[in-house]
C-alpha cells in the first residue's frame, strides 16, 4: 500500500500537470466564451509559447524574461493575425465551420513550426533553480508553484475582466447573441479579435512557463490541447474556474491511476471517470444546464 | 560478295560491341527506403545521407565489378504503406539488385513478404529481433537487436551485485520489444523485477512512476524508450531524489539525450551503446577504429551535423551488399544474398558481422560496450 508521502506525492504532480491542462482549457474558455468557436488551436498557442521563448535565447541570445516576453507578444499577434486571415473572412458561417477552420490552423502553425525549428525537442532554463523543495517526503519543483501561480493569477484576472469591465461583459453579449450585442452597439469583430488575443496570450504564457518541466516540441500542442478540451468538458464549456478545476482534476486522476493501480492504464483510468461524470452531469461539473426557451 | 559479308560482319560487331559497352556501362542499381520525413525521421535523415555519401564514395574509387553503383531512395513518411509502395516502384521499375532499409521494424515487416517473392535480398537497418528470427532466406539487418542490449545491462547490474530491478519502459514500439525482452532475459540472468511501469512516449511526467518505484526494493531503474521520454524520466529521477542507479537503454545514444535531460540529472546514467558514439575512446589497435574515424569525419564535415548510430546502420548495409558483391564477383540479386550469407569477420560500425545460413543478423554481445555519462560526456566503461 502507498504510504503517505507517495500519496502527498502523486498529488503534487498530478496538480501540476492538472495545472498545464488548465491554463490550456483558459484559452479555450476564452474564445468560446465569445465566439461559441471551440479552438483547436489553443494547443498550438501553448506550443508557440514554449518555442518562441526557447529560439529567442538560441538565435537572438535575449535573456530568459525578455524571450519570455516577446514571445508571449509574438504569440499574440499571431492570435490576432490568425483571427483576421482565417475567422474574419468567413465571418456568419456556421460554427462547426469555424471550429474546422481552426483544425486547419491547427495543423498550419504546426507545420509551419516543424519547418522552422525542425523535429528536435528543446528544453528551457527553470524560472527560479531546478533544486526541488521537499514537503513530508514529497518533491515540489519552484516551477510548479509557477504553473500554478500563474494559473491561479490568470483565473482571477478572467474572473475579473469577464465579471467586471465592460469588454468583458461585451464579450460575452457576443456569444449570447452576435445580432443583439450588435445592436447595442458593441463592436462584435474587435471583440471576436480581442478574445483570440487573450486566449493566445495565456496559451503561449503557459507554454513558456512549462516548458523548463516538460520540454517542447513542434508537436505538444496535440496532447495538451486534447486534454485541455477534455478538462474544458469536465470542469463545464465556458465556465473559466471549471476549466481550471476540471484540468487540475483530470491530472490528479492520471496521476493517481498510475501510481496506485498501473502506469499502463493512466489515461484510461482518466477518462473512464470522466466518461462517468459526464454520464451523470452531461454540462460537465461546473457547467449551467442548458434551457432553450420556445 | 565477300565485301558485303564483311560490312555485315562489321556492322554486327559494332552492334555487339556497343551492347557489351552497354552492360559494362549500366550501373548497379540499389534501392533504399528510409523514413526520411515523418516521426522516424531522426532515423531516416542521417540513413539517406549516408547512402548517398557512400554512393558517391564508392563511385570514385572504380565502382564495384567495374560498374558504377547507383543508390535509388524513396522516403516511406514512417508509414508502413507508403513501404510497401516504394518495394514495388523498386522492384518493378527500377528493377534494383537488393533493397536496403527500411529504417523502422514496421515498414520492413511490411515489405518482407514483397522480397521474398519477387527475390530480392533485403538488408534492414531496424532494430526488431522478429525481422531475422526466424531467419528468412532473404532478409538481413545490421542494427544490435535489443536483446544484445538487455544482455550487456544485466550482466553490468550482476556484476555491481544487483539482484531486483525496476523497468519503465515506453508505450510504443521500441519500449514494448524492450520491455518483452527485459522481462524474458531478467530470470535468466537471476534478476527480479520488483516494478514493471509504462509512460507513453509524449507524457511529460513520470513522477507518479518513479514514486512507487521508489516506494519498492528496487536496487536499479532500466528505462527504455526514445526521445523525449527518458529524458524526462532522468529529469524527475533527480528531482525526487533518487539515488537508484539508473540504466538506458541504446534507443538515447546521443548528444541529444544528454541536452534534454540536463547535465546534472545525467550523470551517471549507464547505457549500452555502439562504438560509434565513443569512438575517441576506442582502443586504436581495435578492428572498427579505423573506419569510425573516417566515417565521422566524412560525415561530420559533409553534412555539418554529428554523426548518429542511425547513420551507421546504413553504412553498414550499404558496405555488407557492397562486400557481398565483391565475394560472388555478381550483381545478380541471387548472387547477393549467397554473399551476404558468406561475410564474415566484416568490420561495420555496428560491430563485427559473421553472417551465416542461420544467422541474419550476425553481431555478438560484443557489439555493445557499456557507457557512463559524466559531465555530459560519455565514458567508455572496460
Amino acid at each position: 500500500m502507498a504510504s503517505a508521502s507517495q500519496l502527498l506525492q502523486y498529488v503534487i504532480s498530478g496538480v501540476t500537470v492538472g495545472s498545464t491542462y488548465g491554463l490550456t482549457a483558459l484559452g479555450f474558455t476564452m474564445i468560446f466564451n465569445t465566439t461559441e468557436i471551440i479552438n483547436f488551436a489553443q494547443g498550438e498557442f501553448v506550443m508557440l509559447g514554449g518555442m518562441l521563448a526557447v529560439f529567442a535565447i538560441r538565435w537572438g541570445g535575449v535573456p530568459l524574461p525578455a524571450a519570455v516576453a516577446l514571445s508571449v507578444l509574438l504569440a499574440t499577434a499571431i492570435g490576432v493575425v490568425i483571427d483576421r486571415l482565417t475567422i474574419r473572412p468567413v465571418r456568419g458561417r456556421s460554427v462547426i465551420a469555424l471550429i474546422i477552420i481552426t483544425i486547419g490552423v491547427s495543423i498550419l502553425l504546426r507545420g509551419g513550426a516543424m519547418l522552422l525549428f525542425g523535429k528536435d525537442t528543446y528544453s528551457l532554463q527553470a524560472f527560479s533553480g531546478g533544486a526541488p523543495i521537499l514537503i513530508g517526503g514529497a518533491a515540489l519543483l519552484p516551477q510548479s508553484l509557477w504553473v500554478v501561480g500563474i494559473t491561479l493569477f490568470t483565473l482571477l484576472g478572467m474572473k475579473f475582466f469577464f465579471d467586471r469591465t465592460i469588454s468583458g461583459k461585451a464579450m460575452l453579449a457576443c456569444s449570447c447573441d452576435r445580432k443583439a450585442a450588435s445592436l447595442m452597439g458593441i463592436n462584435v469583430e474587435a471583440m471576436v479579435t480581442l478574445s483570440f488575443a487573450f486566449s493566445a496570450l495565456v496559451g503561449s504564457l503557459g507554454g513558456v512557463i512549462l516548458a523548463p518541466i516538460t520540454l517542447t516540441s513542434f508537436d505538444v500542442g496535440i496532447l495538451l490541447g486534447l486534454k485541455g478540451f477534455a478538462a474544458c468538458i469536465l470542469g463545464g464549456m465556458g465556465n473559466p474556474f471549471g476549466a481550471v478545476a476540471g484540468g487540475v482534476l483530470i491530472g490528479v486522476l492520471e496521476s493517481l491511476g498510475a501510481g496506485l493501480l498501473s502506469s499502463g492504464y493512466k489515461d484510461a483510468v482518466a477518462f473512464v471517470i470522466l466518461l462517468a461524470l459526464l454520464f451523470v452531469r452531461p454540462t460537465g461539473l461546473f457547467g449551467k444546464r442548458m434551457t432553450e426557451r420556445v | 560478295m565477300t565485301m558485303r559479308r564483311g560490312m555485315i560482319l562489321g556492322i554486327a560487331a559494332v552492334v555487339l560491341l556497343a551492347a557489351g559497352l552497354a552492360q559494362a556501362a549500366e550501373p548497379i542499381k540499389i534501392g533504399a527506403i528510409f523514413s526520411v520525413t515523418g516521426p522516424a525521421s531522426f532515423l531516416g535523415e542521417p540513413e539517406k545521407n549516408t547512402a548517398k555519401m557512400l554512393e558517391e564514395d564508392i563511385n570514385k574509387s572504380g565502382g564495384l565489378l567495374g560498374r558504377k553503383v547507383e543508390i535509388i531512395v524513396y522516403d516511406d513518411q514512417t508509414d508502413a504503406t507508403e513501404a510497401v509502395k516504394a518495394v514495388d516502384r523498386l522492384i518493378k521499375n527500377d528493377k534494383v539488385a537488393a533493397i536496403i532499409g527500411p529504417s523502422t521494424s514496421g515498414s520492413t515487416l511490411a515489405i518482407v513478404p514483397k522480397v521474398e517473392e519477387a527475390k530480392i535480398p533485403l538488408v534492414s537497418c531496424a532494430a526488431a529481433r522478429k525481422i531475422v528470427e526466424p531467419v528468412k532466406k532473404w532478409v538481413f539487418k545490421t542494427p544490435q537487436s535489443d536483446l544484445l542490449a538487455v544482455r550487456q545491462i544485466f550482466r553490468h547490474a550482476a556484476k555491481s551485485g544487483i539482484k531486483k530491478i525496476a523497468i519503465v519502459t515506453a508505450s510504443d514500439a521500441f519500449g514494448a520489444a524492450g520491455r518483452e525482452e527485459l522481462k524474458d532475459q531478467a530470470p535468466k540472468m537471476g534478476l527480479t523485477i520488483v516494478a514493471d511501469e509504462v509512460f507513453g512516449p509524449k507524457d511529460t511526467d513520470m513522477t507518479a512512476q518513479l514514486t512507487k518505484i521508489k516506494g519498492t526494493d528496487a536496487q536499479a531503474i532500466i528505462c527504455w524508450g526514445t526521445n523525449p521520454g527518458p529524458a524526462v524520466i532522468a529529469r524527475n529521477r533527480v528531482q525526487l531524489g533518487m539515488k537508484t542507479p539508473l540504466y538506458m537503454s541504446h534507443g538515447v545514444a546521443s548528444k541529444k539525450f544528454i541536452e534534454l535531460a540536463g547535465v546534472a540529472n545525467a550523470e551517471g546514467i549507464l547505457l549500452p551503446a555502439g562504438r560509434l558514439i565513443v569512438e575517441g575512446q576506442v582502443d586504436a589497435k581495435h578492428p572498427q577504429k579505423k573506419l569510425l574515424a573516417s566515417y565521422i569525419k566524412e560525415y561530420e564535415g559533409k553534412f555539418k551535423q554529428p554523426v548518429s548510430t542511425f547513420g551507421g546502420h546504413a553504412w553498414d548495409a550499404v558496405m555488407l551488399v557492397a562486400e557481398a558483391i565483391k565475394i560472388t564477383k555478381s550483381a545478380e540479386p541471387a548472387a547477393i544474398r549467397d554473399g551476404l550469407e558468406k561475410v564474415k569477420k566484416f568490420y561495420g560500425t555496428a560491430g563485427e558481422f559473421n553472417f551465416t545460413p542461420e544467422e541474419h543478423n550476425g553481431l555478438t554481445d560484443e557489439a555493445f560496450v557499456m557507457v557512463k555519462i559524466a559531465k555530459g560526456e560519455w565514458e567508455m566503461l572496460k
